[in-house]
């Protein structure tokens, strides 16, 4: 039976409160008045990413050439042609006979591919699907959403082995509900009034899918563990719990003080959080929200008890930092467009050229040399160990998972960076190779000689160009 | 070991323009200026340069334009060999050894190098962007760190720190020394860029360009031009009774082992090491401690030119600073070092500081360096490093009476 063999997810190291959000722009909106804080992406981070980030989370442990499917979920995505997914995959650095697919224009388009991916495995058309949720919803300044957006992202291996949680029934409703839309060429959602959206949508759509998936399957709620559901309305959320009748350990949190409204994300975050603390036996249901609703029901297996080192929603939710300047924040998803100088102008980008790199750019991936076993970045035909010196006789090695030490770096004021000053340092995988990347998600106070790193998939440049968003990898301090 | 070119080829004359800010002079005003004073210091006339060679990296594309042309045109060279070598900050004595081997090999008599950059028209504070597909190719410029000259340079003092223990503050003084001596330096040089010296305090609280680099530990960025009359070694006193000799002249280039395999320690630079022992060698020099009477090293950043030290030999390695804090290499020191102010006070145009470099020797050994004068110099070393630490390509030149 197909259900969830993996999980992990990814939020982003920064986080803003709404009180810095209401500081700024506060005398413009009443809407700055929510609690708590939001996960903020990093000016190198977007959908993608995220999603990469989340994947690997999801990935720790697995072998990667078992994949046969990657499916994205986002609004968001940074191509509107072009497979976003296959970006994902070839980061991943996954085997090309696979299936990828984008899923996008609604919120809902999260557990959308999730049932895709569980039909598929069910049809024996896939064995091992990974659908992974991310958003990146820019607001605009003085805006509900953005106070209320925040970023995130999930993924979910769907299979039919070892499986942790088995996807017992589905219920899916579809409403042409406009409470925010975005037309071709926008960059802000605009937005109904909110009363109608709280009291017509979420109060109603949500309600009526967990019903209509009881009813399908002769269940009541006090049969689930636990029961996931989103609301951007935090007081609501309550409410809606309340008129399901269902005890206060039955609810899984809303994650909106903690990270924000992550869009397609969000309901499959709360999930992974879910599972994080599930037991085998215990039923969950999420339903999800966004154009109507898709509730869904997991029984979660014995096997749940071997998922280990997952950063899922937990330890990244703990591994923060606060962004105390809401001026660098809007200036991440360009709501405050900065002077970015002669040194910020990039490209022409080489297409021919990122296509026949693509394993050494997306998938950070070097060789190692049969003869004398010397990682090496990038690929090379002739050993760069002066003591080999061996032509032709390397095999592929991927940088990407490997874990290294901070050799030596540098803060550098004059370098063009979004969010001066650019950082960089030389990496030393600890299982050999060494090549210099940037360094992300730290300050300079932070770093010292030796000290460990990881890789991260991040936005390296934007060729406006030719309308190229780079993507490569950078090295950070572990998140956990 | 081959037997070199060891005092086969003569400099019989040479020229260099003021170097810094040139708002007002096109790239064609400096060589000219520069190939006047050389044509006049050596006694010949345009017809008498049988090749020539233009020293000019990757930012004379932009400014200047490819191949050999706008030198051949500007000085209405009359139809000889005329060819463009680059190869990054080395360019300069790249085209000194175009001109060398020209010459030794017997394919002319008399050869002209020289050296041309117009940094300031390119919009930049600072070299321009390097991340350029031009400069270090299409694949590199994707996968290559977002990074800058002063960046590259830091870690080099990040991890010489680190590997010698030496601290943040003791560090920041030592590479202050370092600036400080060029600036005395450069401030008694009428065309160098910067002329006004600085103390020590004065560098070490400037504002940080990479840390642990400031501004001053950054040097100039200029525009300027230079010019060698070069000719067979046995031809040298039919034009001047003082020529001075080509004794040594090295180019190494990396082999990327620096870059990518994890032995390279980063606190010295391999390129110079092996440049620097194959030119004592080719100039039968034992001992470079004692036997090179003075130097002008590329010194782009303070930290470049301690660790040059110890490279070239001038210094036990890990020891630079006993010698930096000692005076070792002050104008008055046992071992002068850019006594013309240097990369960091006579400035930096990329493909002409090889050649200026050259000038300052050969000025010396002529005993016409005036204020910096030193007393009875024998060898004079150059040396250029382009590109990054541990992606480099190093020139060193070796020129004596």
């Amino acid at each position: 039976m197909a259900g969830i063999t993996s999980y992990g997810a990814y939020i982003p190291l920064q986080r803003i409160s709404r009180k810095t959000i209401s500081a700024a722009t506060g005398w413009s909106t009443s809407a700055a008045s929510a609690p708590g804080e939001k996960a903020v992406a990093n000016y190198d981070e977007d959908s993608l990413t995220m999603a990469v980030a989340a994947a690997t989370d999801c990935l720790n442990g697995l072998e990667r050439d078992k994949v046969d499917g990657i499916y994205l979920a986002t609004t968001t995505p940074p191509y509107r042609e072009r497979q976003n997914a296959g970006i994902i995959a070839t980061a991943l650095d996954l085997q090309p006979a696979i299936r990828t697919c984008d899923f996008s224009d609604s919120i809902k388009a999260g557990t959308g591919a999730l049932l895709s991916a569980c039909d598929a495995i069910e049809a024996g058309t896939g064995e091992n699907i990974m659908v992974c949720a991310s958003d990146c919803r820019p607001g605009k300044a003085g805006s509900f959403q953005e106070v209320m957006f925040g970023e995130g992202a999930a993924a979910l291996m769907i299979g039919n082995k070892d499986v942790i949680a088995d996807l017992k029934g589905s219920y899916s409703l579809s409403y042409d509900f406009m409470d925010q839309w975005r037309a071709d060429g926008d960059k802000y959602n605009r937005i109904w009034e909110d009363r109608w959206i709280r009291d017509e949508a979420y109060t109603k759509f949500i309600p009526e899918a967990i019903a209509g998936l009881l009813k399908k399957y002769s269940l009541e709620t006090k049969d689930f563990a636990k029961i996931i559901f989103p609301c951007v309305y935090l007081r609501e959320h309550g409410a809606i719990a309340k008129r399901l009748q269902l005890e206060p350990e039955q609810v899984q949190q809303e994650i909106l003080t903690t990270i924000g409204d992550t869009g397609t994300a969000h309901s499959l975050m709360m999930l992974v959080a879910a599972l994080e603390e599930a037991k085998p036996g215990d039923r969950i249901l999420v339903a999800s929200y966004g154009n109507g609703s898709d509730a869904m029901f997991f029984e979660v297996t014995d096997k749940i008890k071997k998922i280990k080192g997952r950063r899922g929603i937990k330890k990244h939710l703990e591994s923060r930092k606060e962004l105390t300047s809401y001026e660098r924040y809007s200036s991440f998803r360009d709501v405050i467009p900065l002077e970015m100088g002669f040194r910020g102008e990039v490209g022409p980008s080489m297409v021919s050229v990122m296509w026949r790199e693509r394993k050494t750019i997306l998938g950070l991936v070097g060789t190692k040399c049969k003869r004398c076993g010397t990682p090496q970045y990038p690929y090379q035909r002739v050993c760069v160990n002066p003591a080999c010196g061996a032509i032709d006789e390397m095999e592929e090695y991927r940088f990407s998972d490997k874990k290294g030490r901070l050799f030596s770096y540098t803060s550098d004021s004059l370098a063009f960076s979004a969010s001066p000053p650019e950082m960089y340092g030389i990496i030393s995988f600890e299982e050999g190779g060494r090549f210099a990347f940037n360094l992300t998600d730290c300050d300079m106070e932070s770093l010292s000689v030796d000290m460990p790193v990881e890789m991260s998939f991040r936005k390296k440049y934007a060729d406006q160009v030719r309308g190229i968003h780079g993507y490569f990898w950078k090295a950070m301090p572990p998140r956990a | 070991m081959p037997e070199g070119i060891k005092d086969k080829v003569a400099i019989i004359g040479m020229g260099c323009t003021r170097f810094g800010e040139l708002w007002n002079q096109s790239p064609e005003d400096l060589m000219i200026d520069a190939f006047k004073e050389a044509i006049e210091d050596a006694g010949i006339e345009k017809k008498d340069i049988q090749a020539a060679w233009q020293g000019g990296p990757e930012f004379t594309s932009v400014n200047i334009g490819d191949s050999a042309l706008p030198l051949s045109q500007a000085l209405k060279l009359p139809f000889i060999p005329v060819t463009k070598v680059e190869n990054m900050c080395a360019s300069g004595s790249e085209a000194i050894r175009g001109a060398c081997y020209a010459i030794a090999s017997g394919a002319c008599d008399i050869a002209m190098a020289l050296g041309i950059e117009k940094l300031k028209d390119t919009g930049y504070g600072g070299l321009p962007e390097f991340s350029h597909w031009a400069v270090i190719g299409t694949k590199h410029r994707i996968i290559a760190a977002n990074q800058t000259a002063p960046g590259m340079y830091a870690m080099l003092a990040t991890r010489y720190f680190n590997r010698y223990g030496i601290g943040p503050e003791e560090g920041k003084r030592m590479l202050a020394t370092v600036s400080a001596k060029s600036h005395h330096n450069g401030a008694l040089n009428p065309k160098a860029h910067l002329r006004r010296e600085v103390t020590v305090e004065q560098i070490m609280n400037a504002p940080i360009v990479a840390w642990p680099l400031g501004l001053f530990d950054c040097c100039g960025v200029s525009d300027g031009a230079a010019a060698a009359i070069l000719c067979r070694a046995d031809m040298a006193k039919d034009f001047r009774p003082d020529p001075v000799y080509v004794k040594a002249l090295q180019i190494a280039a990396t082999s990327g082992e620096e870059e990518m395999f994890n032995d390279f320690d980063y606190t010295h630079v391999e390129c110079t090491t092996r440049a620097g022992a194959r030119a004592y060698e080719e100039a039968g020099i034992k001992n470079p401690r004692d036997e090179i009477s003075m130097a002008e090293v590329h010194d782009c950043f303070s930290i470049t030119e301690a660790v040059t030290m110890e490279d070239l030999q001038f210094s036990p390695r890990g020891k630079v600073k006993d010698d930096i804090m000692g005076g070792r290499f002050n104008l008055d020191g046992a071992q002068p070092i850019q006594p013309d102010g240097g990369l960091k006070c006579f400035g930096h145009p990329v493909g002409a500081s090889g050649i200026r470099m050259v000038y300052e020797m050969y000025l010396q050994l002529q005993g016409r360096a005036d204020k910096r004068q030193i007393k009875d110099p024998k060898y004079g070393l150059t040396h250029n490093l382009g590109g990054i630490p541990y992606r480099a390509i190093v020139s060193v030149i070796i020129v004596g009476l």
